[in-house]
C-alpha cells in the first residue's frame, strides 16, 4: 500500500508536452527523497482536460495539477509529497477554494459530464491488467460466458438501445443480431479503431486509457454472434494506442481471457491488430474490412451487409471504439440503467472532442440531451477573448454546422440529421465571428478531396468541382450560377457516391449554405468576405490621418509592397500585398485596417 | 440460389416476376429497359464504381446502382425519371471534365461507350464543369499497346480483364482526383509481367486503350514499287471483320476480306490457314516423337503469343513442355520469305509480310529471337482486325456489298481443321484429326470432337483405344485457366499426352485485336460462342477438313522441307522460348 498516489496523464496530447518524462522525473525524485515505498507513480489515460496538460493528479488529496513541467517536479515532490503542503500555483485554478480544494467532480469542466466510456481513462494504468480487473474489468465477460445465452446478450444490447458511436447511430444490437443469425463455419468481430476526422480523439484515448474494456467488450460480441476471431483496425499514426493494445492482447491471453477455452466455458476468442496506413476512407465499413484482408482500401457496395457477408466473406460485425465501450458497462449494470440516460431515441451518453474556438479543448463525456450551449458554454467554458458562439462543427467532413439559433436544441442522433448535421464519431469544433463559413466549408472538402479513393465517380471528380466552385467564391471570382451549380452538385454527390464519404462529403457545404447563406452572397455580389479571413477580397488600407510615417510597416513588409516618405503617411501597393497582416500587427498606431 | 425462385417486382409500373438474387439491371433487361452502364462487366466487373446506371428504388435513401443491387420481393424500381436521368447527365458531364474530349482524332470515335452516352443524355456542353485536367504522357512503352489515361474514365474494366488473365499488372495509382490506371509504381508497362494479350483493350469504354496503329507503314510498303507485300489473314478474322461494317455478330466475311485486301493492292494474298495445317503437320509429328522418346509430357501448343510469354513468365520451369513449333503466323512468314521467295524468285529482302491477326501478342511475337528463318524477320508488320477495318475505310470500300473472291493459290489454301484453329478447342481437334488416322492408319471418317469444343474455360477427354492408345488431352482458354492446368503438371497430376492454351478467353476470336463490343453486348451475348460458329460452320461445309490431306502440305514437304521434323523443317518452322524474369 502507498500512502500517496501520483497519477500522469500518459495519453497522447500530455505526452507530446512530455508527461512521460514527467513520470520519469517524479520517479527519480521520488527515489531521491526515499518515498518510493509510500508514493506510487501511475501513468493513466487521458483526464479530458487537454488544453490543461501534461495533468498530474495526486490522490489521496485528489489535487489537480496542470499544465506541469518537468522543472517543477523537485517542487512538487519536496512540497505536496514530502512535506504535504499543496502546490497552490500548479492547481487547476477552477479547483481552488477559498481555504480547500474543490474536488474534480464539482468543477465546471466535469459537474454535467456522465463518464461511462471513459470510466477507466485518467483512472488506471492501462498497462497494467490487474488495475483493470480491479475496477470489475472482465466481469462482463465472466458474467456472460456463465450465465447468459447467446441471445439474451443480444437482447440486452438490444434493449439498451445502444445505437452505433460511430457516426450512423445504427442500434448495435440489432447489427449483432444480424450476424448471429446465419450459418458459418467462420465469423469475425472487428473494431473500428480507424478514427480519421480531423481533431477528433475519442477513440485514441479511449484505447490509450483502457484498451482491456474493448477487448473484453469484443469477445463479448463474439460469443454473441459465435465468432472465434476478432480484429482490432487501429491507425498506425496511433503508436501509443497500438502499445497498449499489444500490451492488453498479451496480458489477456497469458490470464487466458482471450484464446481457447475462456472461463473454461469452451468458448474461444481471440484478437489481431491491424494498423491502417492513414485512409479516412479506411473507417468506412467496408473499406475498412476490404484493407483488413490486404487489399486497396476502398469501399464497395451494399447489399451484401457484413452481417451477412463481411471480412473474407463470412459474416461481420464491425462497431466502433466507443460503442464498444458502453457494452461491458451495459452487461454489470443492465439495460435499464443505461436506457435511463440520454433522450428517447439516442440513449446513453456520447464523448465529444472539444476543439476550436473554446476555452477547455479536451475530451468530453455527456448524456444524449445535453444541448450545445451547455457543452460549450458551461463545460467548455465559452469561447476566449470575448469573442461570439458563430457555429459548432460536429461530424467532421461528414457533418454539418450548427448555427446559434440551435444552441439549445438537445444533441442527439436524430436532432442532429434535423438539422442537417450529424453525430459523427464526436468532433465538435467550435467557431467564434472570426470564421468564415465559407472558408470553413472549403477546409472540409478539402479534406474529403484529398482522402476520397477514387472509385465512383461523384466523389472522385465531384468533389473536386465541388472545391473548385467553393475556391472561386472565396477568391470573390465566382458568379450567382456558380451557386446554383454548387448547390445541385452537392445534392447530386449525395444521391450518386457509392459510399458514405461521397454520400457525406457535400454535408459541410450544405449545412453552411443553410444557415450563412448571407455570407456566400456576400462573398458573390459584394466580394467582401464578412470574417475577414478569405485573403482575396481583403485589403490592408493605411489611414493617412493615423499614420505617422515611422516606416516600421514597411521595413516589416516580406515583399516590400509599403512605401512612402519618412514622417509623412505611408502607402501600400495593392497589387504587391500578399495580405499577410503583419504590417497591420506591427503597426504602433493602429494605422493599418483590414478592409 | 434456387433457380425456381422468383420475386414480384414492378419496374416503372410494369409488374415483373424475376428470378430471385438477380440484379435490378439484369431483371430491367427482362423488361426490355437498358439502363445504361460504363463499368458494369457482368461477372468480372460488378463494382458499382461509374454511377452511370443509378436507379430510383422506393424507400432506398439514396439513388441506387442497379448493377449490383439484387431484387425483393415488392421493390419498386424507377429507371426513367427526371432525377435519374439528370443524375446521368451530371455523371457523364464529371467525366468529360477529366477527358480530353479529342473525338475528332480518337480511335473509338464511333465505338465510345462514353461518346454514345454523351448523345443519348443529351449533353451539350462538354466543358459544364471545367477545372483542373491532369495531363497524363502517354504509355507507349510496349510493341502493342497505347495507354492514353487522358481519355480513361476509371471504371477499371481493364483492370477486372487482367486480373481474369491471372497477370494482374495494372491496377490503380494514388488516389481521389488523382487516381490513374497504370502498373505499380508507374512503371512502364514493357517494364511488367504484361503478357500483350489485349484483353484490356478489347474491354476499354473509351480510347484509353488501343493498339499500336500500323496502317501507315502497310500503306507506305504497298506504294513501295520495290516491294513485294504478302498479307495472310488468321482464322478467325472472316468471323468477326464484318463486325466493324455493322454486320451480324457470327457473319463469315471471308470472300469480301479477300476482295477487300487485294484492292488495298497486296501482290498477295494468302491464308494463315495454311500454315495453321502445317503446324499440325509439325506438331503431331513432335508429339509422337515425345511419346516414342520419352520426351517431356504432356506437350502445350505454342500458337498463342500471349500464352507462351505467360509462360515464359510465370512458369518458366515448365518450357520444355511448349512444342517448338513456331505459331501458324510465323511458319507462313517463314514459307514466304523462303520457299516461296525462292520458286518465284523474289528476293526475300523485299518482301513485306503482313499478317493480319486477332491478337496484339502477335505484334510482340515477331520481335521475338529465333523467328526469322531467312535470316529476315518471318513477319514484319502484324495488324489487328481493327485496323484492316480502317485500313478499308480508308480505302473507300463499300465492304459489305463487295463480292466474294478467293484467297491466292497455292498459299491461299486451308482446310478446315486449319479454319478452326480460331476457337478454344480447335488446333486440339484438327491434332487429333490428324493424330487418330495417324495412330489408325485410316481415313477415319469422323472428324467432330464435340468434348473439346464450346466456350468452357477448360475441357478434358480421353479417346480410348486409338491405335491402341488411350489419348487423353485438354484445352483451357483464358489463362486463369490455363493456370489450372499448369499447376496440376507442376504437382504431378496432370496426366495427360496434350494440352492445347490459348491466351484469350474462348481462343481467337476473342482475342485482345478483335473488333470492339460494348460491354452490353459482351455481358450479355455469347460473343465467343456466335463467332466461334462461323468457323465450324466453315469447317464443315469444306470438303478438305484435314491437315494433313491438304495438297500443300504434300507439296511442301517434297519440294522444300522434306519430311515434318525434319532438320530443315526445324530451321524453318520451329523455334526456342526464354525463361523471363518478372
Amino acid at each position: 500500500m502507498f500512502r500517496s498516489n501520483v497519477l500522469v496523464c500518459g495519453g497522447t496530447g500530455c505526452t507530446s508536452s512530455h508527461s512521460d518524462k514527467i513520470a520519469d522525473k517524479l520517479e527519480e525524485e521520488i527515489k531521491a527523497n526515499g518515498l518510493e515505498f509510500e508514493v506510487n507513480v501511475i501513468r493513466t489515460g487521458c483526464f479530458g482536460l487537454c488544453e490543461l496538460g501534461p495533468i498530474v493528479v495526486v490522490y489521496p488529496e485528489g489535487s489537480f495539477y496542470s499544465r506541469v513541467t518537468v522543472e517543477d517536479i523537485p517542487e512538487l515532490v519536496s512540497e505536496h509529497l514530502l512535506k504535504g503542503r499543496i502546490l497552490k500555483r500548479l492547481l487547476f485554478q477552477e479547483t481552488l477554494a477559498e481555504d480547500t480544494i474543490k474536488s474534480l467532480a464539482e468543477t465546471d469542466f466535469y459537474k454535467k459530464q456522465k463518464r461511462i466510456a471513459l470510466h477507466n481513462c485518467g483512472v488506471i494504468n492501462p498497462e497494467v491488467i490487474e488495475e483493470y480487473i480491479a475496477m470489475d474489468g472482465y466481469q462482463a465477460l465472466g458474467k456472460v460466458l456463465t450465465e447468459m445465452t447467446p441471445e439474451q446478450v443480444i437482447q440486452v444490447i438490444k434493449d439498451s438501445g445502444l445505437r452505433g458511436r460511430g457516426g450512423g447511430g445504427f442500434p448495435t444490437g440489432v447489427k449483432w443480431e444480424l450476424a448471429a443469425k446465419p450459418q458459418s463455419d467462420q465469423k469475425y468481430v472487428c473494431c473500428n479503431a480507424d478514427e480519421g476526422d480531423p481533431g477528433a480523439f475519442m477513440d485514441r484515448s479511449l484505447l490509450e486509457g483502457d484498451p482491456h474494456s474493448i477487448l473484453e467488450a469484443m469477445a463479448i460480441a463474439g460469443y454473441a454472434i459465435g465468432a472465434s476471431q476478432g480484429y482490432i483496425y487501429v491507425r498506425a499514426e496511433y503508436p501509443i494506442a497500438v502499445k497498449r493494445l499489444e500490451i492488453a492482447i498479451k496480458q489477456a491471453r497469458e490470464y487466458g481471457l482471450l484464446g481457447e477455452n475462456i472461463f473454461d466455458t469452451g468458448f474461444n476468442f481471440d484478437i489481431d491488430l491491424r494498423l491502417g496506413a492513414g485512409a479516412f476512407v479506411c473507417g468506412e465499413e467496408t473499406a475498412l474490412l476490404t484493407s483488413i484482408e490486404g487489399k486497396r482500401g476502398e469501399p464497395h457496395p451494399r447489399p451484401p451487409f457484413p452481417a451477412i457477408k463481411g471480412l473474407f466473406g463470412k459474416p461481420t460485425i464491425l462497431n466502433n471504439v466507443e460503442t464498444y465501450a458502453n457494452i461491458t458497462q451495459i452487461i454489470l449494470n443492465g439495460a435499464d440503467w443505461f436506457k435511463s440516460m440520454g433522450t428517447e431515441k439516442s440513449k446513453g451518453t456520447k464523448v465529444f472532442a472539444l476543439g476550436g474556438k473554446i476555452k477547455h479543448t479536451g475530451l468530453v463525456e455527456v448524456p444524449m440531451g445535453t444541448t450545445l450551449r451547455e457543452i460549450v458554454e458551461e463545460i467548455g467554458g465559452g469561447i476566449p477573448n470575448g469573442k461570439k458562439f458563430k457555429a459548432a462543427q460536429t461530424g467532421g467532413p461528414s457533418g454539418g454546422c450548427i448555427s446559434y439559433e440551435n444552441f439549445d436544441i438537445p444533441i442527439d442522433y436524430n436532432n442532429l440529421i434535423d438539422i442537417g448535421s450529424m453525430m459523427g464519431s464526436g468532433g465538435l469544433i467550435v467557431m467564434d465571428e472570426t470564421s468564415c463559413m465559407v472558408d470553413i466549408a472549403k477546409f472540409f472538402l478539402e479534406f474529403t478531396v484529398d482522402e476520397s479513393c477514387g472509385k465512383c465517380t461523384p466523389c472522385r471528380v465531384g468533389t473536386k468541382r465541388l472545391l473548385e466552385i467553393l475556391t472561386k467564391i472565396t477568391e470573390g471570382k465566382a458568379t450567382m450560377e456558380d451557386l446554383d451549380k454548387l448547390e445541385s452538385l452537392c445534392y447530386y454527390i449525395k444521391e450518386n457516391s457509392l459510399c458514405g464519404l461521397g454520400q457525406t462529403a457535400p454535408n459541410p457545404v450544405l449545412s453552411t449554405l443553410k444557415c450563412f447563406k448571407d455570407e456566400y452572397l456576400a462573398h458573390i455580389v459584394d466580394k467582401k468576405c464578412p470574417a475577414g479571413v478569405c485573403k482575396s477580397l481583403l485589403s490592408y488600407v493605411i489611414d493617412p490621418a493615423k499614420c505617422k510615417g515611422c516606416s516600421l510597416c514597411s521595413r516589416v513588409c516580406p515583399v516590400s509592397a509599403i512605401s512612402g516618405e519618412i514622417k509623412k503617411p505611408f502607402v501600400i501597393d495593392q497589387s504587391k500585398c500578399i495580405k499577410c497582416g503583419t504590417c497591420m500587427d506591427k503597426c504602433k498606431f493602429n494605422a493599418i485596417e483590414k478592409k | 440460389m434456387n433457380d425456381m425462385e422468383k420475386v414480384n417486382i414492378k419496374i416503372n409500373g410494369m409488374e415483373l416476376s424475376v428470378p430471385a438474387g438477380v440484379t435490378i439491371l439484369e431483371a430491367a433487361r427482362m423488361a426490355n429497359i437498358e439502363i445504361p452502364t460504363l463499368c458494369y462487366m457482368k461477372e468480372k466487373n460488378e463494382i458499382g464504381a461509374c454511377r452511370m446506371c443509378v436507379v430510383e428504388v422506393i424507400g432506398a435513401r439514396a439513388l441506387v446502382a442497379a448493377c449490383v443491387y439484387p431484387v425483393f420481393e415488392g421493390m419498386q424500381v424507377f429507371t426513367n425519371t427526371e432525377k435519374v436521368r439528370k443524375s446521368r447527365k451530371t455523371t457523364l458531364q464529371l467525366l468529360l471534365s477529366n477527358h480530353d474530349k479529342k473525338c475528332l482524332s480518337c480511335t473509338r470515335s464511333g465505338n465510345c461507350e462514353l461518346q454514345k452516352l454523351c448523345n443519348d443524355y443529351g449533353v451539350d456542353d462538354e466543358n459544364y464543369f471545367d477545372g483542373e485536367q491532369p495531363k497524363y504522357e502517354l504509355d507507349l512503352s510496349t510493341p502493342h499497346l497505347v495507354r492514353d489515361n487522358n481519355k480513361c474514365i476509371l471504371c477499371r474494366r481493364c483492370v477486372a480483364a487482367c486480373k481474369e488473365q491471372f497477370v494482374a499488372v495494372i491496377g490503380t495509382n494514388n488516389r481521389g482526383f488523382d487516381s490513374s490506371i497504370g502498373c505499380a509504381f508507374e512503371k512502364d508497362l514493357n517494364d511488367v509481367p504484361c503478357i500483350s494479350c489485349g484483353q484490356c483493350i478489347v474491354n476499354c469504354p473509351t480510347g484509353a486503350l488501343r493498339e499500336k496503329d500500323q496502317c501507315d507503314e502497310v500503306l507506305a510498303a504497298i506504294a513501295d514499287p520495290e516491294k513485294f507485300v504478302i498479307v495472310q489473314t488468321a482464322p478467325s478474322i472472316k468471323a468477326t471483320l464484318g463486325e466493324c461494317f455493322g454486320m451480324p455478330i457470327g457473319t463469315n466475311v471471308e470472300g469480301k476480306m479477300v476482295a477487300a485486301l487485294k484492292r488495298l493492292n497486296f501482290d498477295k494474298v494468302f491464308n494463315t490457314d495454311f500454315s495453321a495445317d502445317l503446324t499440325i503437320v509439325e506438331e503431331a509429328n513432335e508429339l509422337v516423337e515425345r511419346v516414342q522418346n520419352g520426351g517431356v509430357l504432356p506437350m502445350i501448343t505454342s500458337c498463342s503469343p500471349g500464352w507462351v510469354k505467360f509462360c515464359e513468365f510465370y512458369y518458366p520451369e515448365l518450357i520444355p513442355h511448349l512444342s517448338s513449333c513456331k505459331s501458324p503466323q510465323q511458319m507462313a512468314g517463314a514459307i514466304f520469305k523462303t520457299w516461296y521467295a525462292q520458286k518465284n524468285n523474289i528476293d526475300p529482302k523485299n518482301i513485306v509480310s503482313v499478317s493480319i491477326m486477332p491478337c496484339t501478342a502477335k505484334k510482340f511475337e515477331i520481335g521475338r529471337d529465333d523467328q526469322s528463318a531467312a535470316g529476315l524477320p518471318d513477319v514484319d508488320i502484324v495488324l489487328t482486325t481493327r485496323e484492316l477495318a480502317r485500313l478499308i475505310k480508308r480505302a473507300g470500300l463499300d465492304f459489305v456489298n463487295l463480292p466474294d473472291e478467293d484467297f491466292d493459290p497455292t498459299l491461299g489454301l486451308g482446310t478446315g481443321a486449319g479454319t478452326i484453329f480460331g476457337a478454344t478447342g480447335g488446333v486440339m481437334e484438327a491434332a487429333l484429326r490428324t493424330a487418330v488416322d495417324t495412330l489408325t492408319g485410316e481415313d477415319v471418317k469422323e472428324v467432330v470432337y464435340n468434348e473439346v469444343r464450346g466456350t468452357d474455360g477448360i475441357k478434358e477427354a480421353v479417346y480410348k483405344g486409338v491405335g491402341g492408345l488411350d489419348v487423353k488431352v485438354a484445352v483451357a482458354s483464358g489463362l486463369s485457366n490455363a493456370k489450372v492446368l499448369m499447376d496440376k503438371i507442376k504437382d504431378g497430376t496432370a496426366d495427360y499426352q496434350f494440352i492445347e492454351i490459348m491466351c484469350c478467353p474462348g481462343g481467337c476470336v476473342n482475342g485482345g485485336g478483335q473488333p470492339i463490343q460494348p460491354a452490353s453486348v459482351r455481358s450479355f451475348t455469347d460473343l465467343k460462342a456466335l463467332r466461334a460458329k462461323a468457323l465450324y460452320d466453315q469447317d464443315a461445309a469444306k470438303e478438305l477438313r484435314k491437315s494433313h490431306q491438304s495438297p500443300i502440305m504434300e507439296r511442301l514437304y517434297k519440294e522444300f522441307l522434306g519430311k515434318p521434323g525434319s532438320e530443315k523443317a526445324h530451321h524453318i518452322l520451329h523455334t526456342s522460348y526464354v525463361k523471363r524474369e518478372k
